[in-house]
């Protein structure tokens, strides 16, 4: 059976990897090709690389270092920020990038995840979601690049879930942004509601700090994958302790 | 040796390329019959859908080409998909290289369609050595039957790879799948 998947996410912005604690105060934390070489070299499953600066500032994601990666890993890898057309897309992909992955501009304009999906398949279009609980209720924001310019968009995750997998998308990320950088596990109670109704892949992102809590996310929820960053970026644990963790823990993972 | 990867207008076209360079031989991306029929192995790669591969091919006139192909032959993907008899995702008739046809993955008991990721591949036992995980990201397969060479299992029991004269297809991305993918892919380029 398909493996669950370990995915570092490394944070991009003006070419160099960064990381802040819910979405504030970046930090340097390294090369973007160092990083992905040391992560593919340590059994990752797949990177994703967010541009942080793209969406925010209206500018086109950076593309120059998306071929360098492709030069010096061999697993999958999803690039996301500011991607907001199909040429924006495909420019992307050709550089070397297996998937795109779309978040403020799927909710400003949702016909084209169909567009991305017929164009290039469901496979390679994924939705990233970040997710705030406000008032009981989980609501997804938009701009999350910077605080100045995050906000709700008012669309409960729920009801964006369902909406992403009829428009064709083929992944999406749930992020929660009250765990985001925070190390004291995934959002469970909203990994398991939205799992529910969630037909395609589903990856955890947002509050990894310990093996415990990818078991967790493994056991406790239907996620197919687990996004981590700051827990990679500062060495606690290597992608390999993971891994080796979760197989003792009989989660069926690729070693 | 000379390795043609055609542009089936597919998006992973720079990665196979990528793949074959590291190894260590040369492969050129090309849409061009003398190109294709002078090189001594053939790559065919696939990404998006069998209808839309098909139309490319169509529309470039390299059907007959393929198909009067003599050398070694690796269809990745939906490049492999397209060397069946027939595909269902967008029903359409591909090139009839490899007998058999495929179908969708059924979405029943918490199956997630596309299956994406990691799946473990078990070759026949003559290839044994190539048994590993490999990185998938598909909604359709080729049941298992004669010509399958290796199988891996996501609901039901489906083709991972597959041989048929001198075609061979992997349903995998040999390009994406780190050490076990660079080690089937040097089989392929040395065989």
């Amino acid at each position: 059976m398909l493996t669950k998947r370990i995915i570092p996410c490394l944070d991009v912005r003006d070419d160099e990897v960064v990381k802040g604690i819910q979405f504030r105060n970046h930090e340097y934390v390294g090369s973007i090709t160092n990083l992905a070489q040391r992560y593919s070299n340590d059994g990752a499953d797949e990177l994703v690389f967010y541009d942080i600066g793209a969406s925010t500032s209206d500018s086109t994601v950076k593309k120059s270092w998306v071929s360098k990666v492709a030069d010096v890993i061999d697993i999958p890898f999803c690039v996301a920020g500011g991607i907001k057309t199909l040429e924006d897309a495909e420019e992307i992909l050709n550089l070397g990038a297996d998937k795109i992955s779309i978040n403020t501009p799927a909710i400003e304009n949702p016909k084209l995840i169909t567009e991305l999906s017929n164009e290039f398949g469901s496979q390679c279009v994924v939705i990233g979601m970040d997710i705030k609980i406000e008032d009981k209720k989980n609501y997804v924001y938009m701009k999350t690049g910077s605080e100045i310019t995050s906000q709700s968009s008012n669309k409960l995750a729920s009801e964006w879930v369902k909406q992403v997998q009829e428009l064709g998308a083929g992944e999406i990320v749930i992020n929660s942004m009250n765990k985001d950088g925070m190390r004291d596990g995934y959002s469970i109670d909203l990994l398991n509601e939205l799992g529910d109704i969630c037909d395609i892949p589903m990856i955890a992102s947002g509050g990894a700090g310990n093996i415990n809590h990818f078991i967790d996310v493994f056991t406790s929820t239907k996620v197919d994958g687990a996004l981590a960053a700051s827990i990679f970026h500062k060495q606690i644990y290597s992608i390999n302790d993971i891994k080796s963790g979760l197989s003792a823990n009989n989660i069926n993972i690729r070693l | 040796m000379t390795v043609a990867i055609i542009n089936s207008g597919g998006a992973n076209l720079g990665s196979v390329q990528r793949a074959v360079d590291k190894i260590g031989y040369k492969a050129i991306i090309t849409r061009e019959i003398k190109d294709i029929s002078d090189s001594t192995h053939v790559i065919i790669p696939g990404v998006g859908s069998a209808y839309n591969v098909m139309r490319s091919l169509k529309k470039t006139n390299l059907i007959q080409t393929i198909k009067s192909l003599s050398q070694p032959v690796l269809g990745i993907c939906i490049g492999m998909q397209i060397l069946f008899e027939f595909s269902d995702e967008g029903k359409v008739d591909c090139l009839g290289l490899i007998p058999g046809s495929v179908e969708r993955f059924k979405s029943l008991d918490h199956l997630k369609v596309p299956q994406m990721g990691w799946n473990k591949v078990s070759f026949n036992n003559s290839l044994s050595e190539f048994n590993n995980y490999y990185y998938f990201a598909n909604s359709y397969f080729n049941p298992i039957n004669q010509f399958t060479i290796a199988q891996s299992q996501y609901g039901v029991s489906f083709t991972a790879a597959i041989k048929y004269k001198n075609f061979i297809g992997c349903q995998f991305h040999p390009e994406k799948s780190s050490l076990a993918g660079s080690k089937f892919l040097k089989n392929f380029l040395q065989s």
